[in-house]
């Protein structure tokens, strides 16, 4: 294995327009949702009009800071479809946006350390083939086999008894995929405004028809929130709420290392998944910070557990260095699902609650949300996430495969 | 990491406590009238400010005992520490007991 070259930082990648004083629809949130619905709003229904207004800076919120890790093995249908929607673009996007973002199918584990955990994987497998994705159960030997550096030894706090494996699964470069979005997105007349922050809603009635920014007024004719950890206090100024909790979720990297891992392991039951990126870090990640959270850093605990289980499961990383660790700020529903579709605010459109998983969902989530606001209906695939499942009693809950704790 | 202060244990680390979800949140008092938007609004939806907010958490590996924190979401700073069977404490940015959002409050209860 030898580590691919990164592409070439583009010279131009989109235009900084000003605001103009209308669009047909504004996006709150330029982060790798915002900036697919975008996409596909002009791709799929033609509609161009279209501002994407971000606060900070294109992709910097938890965009910029998530392990990247794409997988479809969710356990229940709705899951299996928006996820396995969202892969099956990520297998065509690189060649579609003509930007070769790394997209890299090395294949996801997750382990299993207890009879549960065996049971739960057996199962999700199971279901996951019902449903079209690819899904393996590997016996300890055959972990061994795809992930050599994981310790399989039996005198292992918690030996691993084997693993759910996707083969399809893997990583990709997260600012390329942004980048790449926002480039296509621009050349089709998207207009996107870094440095301007949404602080309220112009309404008539219980029907949105503009924001107020720091910049300035913005009418529009539907406005969608793809604002992630955000997404509570924007629903807030707008006058509903949402059901979720914002956490701190943090991740770190090592220094650079010849590449030895070759896939992604991940393990709900000691707590850490682990891949190594193409330059060669090792990213890992572990579960959010129990608290709510807007301070975009976490607990040091967390860290030190996340360590302690990397190195029982990969002693050739015992001297490894952290290099750098970072928080996003991630919002987590009841039922560890997202909510895509129409708010009590007439015109108003969320897309919100991926929680510490919806990078791997960029494609597809853009996908709905945009069909979504362009139709004012959800697609058949967000069907199923709408807010009014925390009322009917539907949930999609998820939190198994979901594979972070929160 | 937070440091928190036990009301009968003294400030401790904050691997020695679970955290408990937003304070104040009394159980429905009249729960066989509830609408199904009723029931949600008290299973599923928290405030979930920036800012100070009060919220539960247990002294899980201590004296094992349950008490309410105001905790600014964003500075991580610990405005107030009181336990369960006193009022909360005045504290800035947070709003009064009687503005404690009651939005599908057929519940009454004491928050
Ligand atoms: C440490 C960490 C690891 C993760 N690992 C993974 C992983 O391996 N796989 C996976 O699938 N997912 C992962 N995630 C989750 C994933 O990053 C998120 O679910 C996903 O990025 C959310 O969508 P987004 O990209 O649009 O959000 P963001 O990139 O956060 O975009 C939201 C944007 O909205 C902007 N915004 C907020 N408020 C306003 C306002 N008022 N006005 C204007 N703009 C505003 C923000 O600045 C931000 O740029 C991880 C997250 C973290 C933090
Ligand atoms: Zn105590």
């Amino acid at each position: 294995m030898t580590a691919a070259p990164l592409p070439e930082h583009p010279d131009w990648l989109w235009r900084t327009p000003d605001p103009r004083p209308s669009y047909d629809v504004v996006i709150v949130g330029a982060g790798g949702h915002g900036l697919a619905t975008a996409y596909y709003l002009a791709k799929n229904h033609g509609i161009t009009n279209v501002a994407v207004l971000e606060k900070g800076w294109l992709a910097g919120g938890n965009m910029a800071r998530n392990t990247t890790i794409i997988r479809s093995n969710y356990l229940w249908d709705e899951s299996a479809a928006i996820y396995e929607h969202a892969l099956k673009l990520w297998e065509r996007l690189p060649e579609e946006l003509d930007y070769d973002f790394l997209f890299s199918q090395r294949g996801v584990l997750n382990l299993a350390h207890t009879l549960q955990d065996v049971r739960e994987g057996v199962r999700r497998v199971n279901a996951n083939r019902l449903n079209g994705v690819d899904a393996e159960w590997l016996d300890t030997d055959e972990v061994a086999k795809v992930c050599p550096i994981v310790n399989v030894s039996p005198g292992t706090r918690y030996p691993v008894l084997g693993g759910t494996y996707q083969p399809r699964a893997g990583i990709a470069k997260h600012d390329h995929v942004a980048w790449a979005l926002a480039r296509r997105a621009d050349e089709m007349g998207v207009d996107l405004i870094q440095g301007c922050e949404v602080t309220g809603f112009v309404k008539d009635g219980d029907r949105v028809v503009g924001v107020e920014t720091s910049r300035g007024r913005i009418l529009a004719g539907r406005v969608g929130l793809a604002a992630a950890g955000h997404s509570s206090v924007l629903a807030e100024l707008a006058g509903f709420r949402l059901p979720v909790q914002s956490h701190p979720l943090q991740a770190l990297v090592s220094e650079l290392h010849q590449p030895v891992h070759p896939t992604v392991v991940m393990s709900n039951h000691v707590h850490v998944y682990v891949s190594q990126a193409h330059k060669g870090e090792l990213v890992m990640g572990a579960g959010v910070d129990t608290y709510n959270g807007y301070g975009q850093r976490g607990s040091f605990h967390v860290i030190e557990h996340q360590m302690a289980a990397a190195v029982e499961l990969f002693p050739v990383f015992a001297r490894a260095h952290v290099l750098r660790t970072w928080g996003g700020i991630v919002d987590v529903t009841p039922d560890a699902s997202p909510v895509i579709g129409t708010t009590p605010v007439e015109n108003l459109f969320v897309n919100c609650g991926w929680g510490t998983g919806g990078f791997k969902a960029t494609p597809a989530a853009g996908w709905t949300f945009a069909h979504t606001i362009a139709t004012g209906e959800p697609h058949p695939l967000n069907k199923p996430f709408a807010l009014e499942r925390f009322t009917t009693g539907a949930l999609i809950d998820e939190h198994g495969a979901a594979a972070v704790a929160h | 990491m937070l440091l928190l202060n036990c009301p009968w244990c003294g400030p401790r680390d904050e691997t020695e406590y679970h955290y408990g979800g937003q304070a104040h949140i009394p159980f429905p008092e009249t729960a066989g009238d509830l609408t199904d938007e009723q029931w949600a609004e008290y299973v599923f939806y928290r405030d979930n400010p920036k800012g100070p907010f009060a919220e539960r958490w247990v002294h899980s590996t201590g004296c094992r005992r349950w008490f309410n924190v105001v905790r600014d979401t964003v500075s991580y700073e610990v405005l107030a520490v009181y336990r369960l069977d006193e009022p909360r404490p005045e504290v800035p940015g947070l709003p009064g007991p009687d503005d404690l959002r009651q939005p599908a409050d057929p519940a009454g209860g004491n928050r």
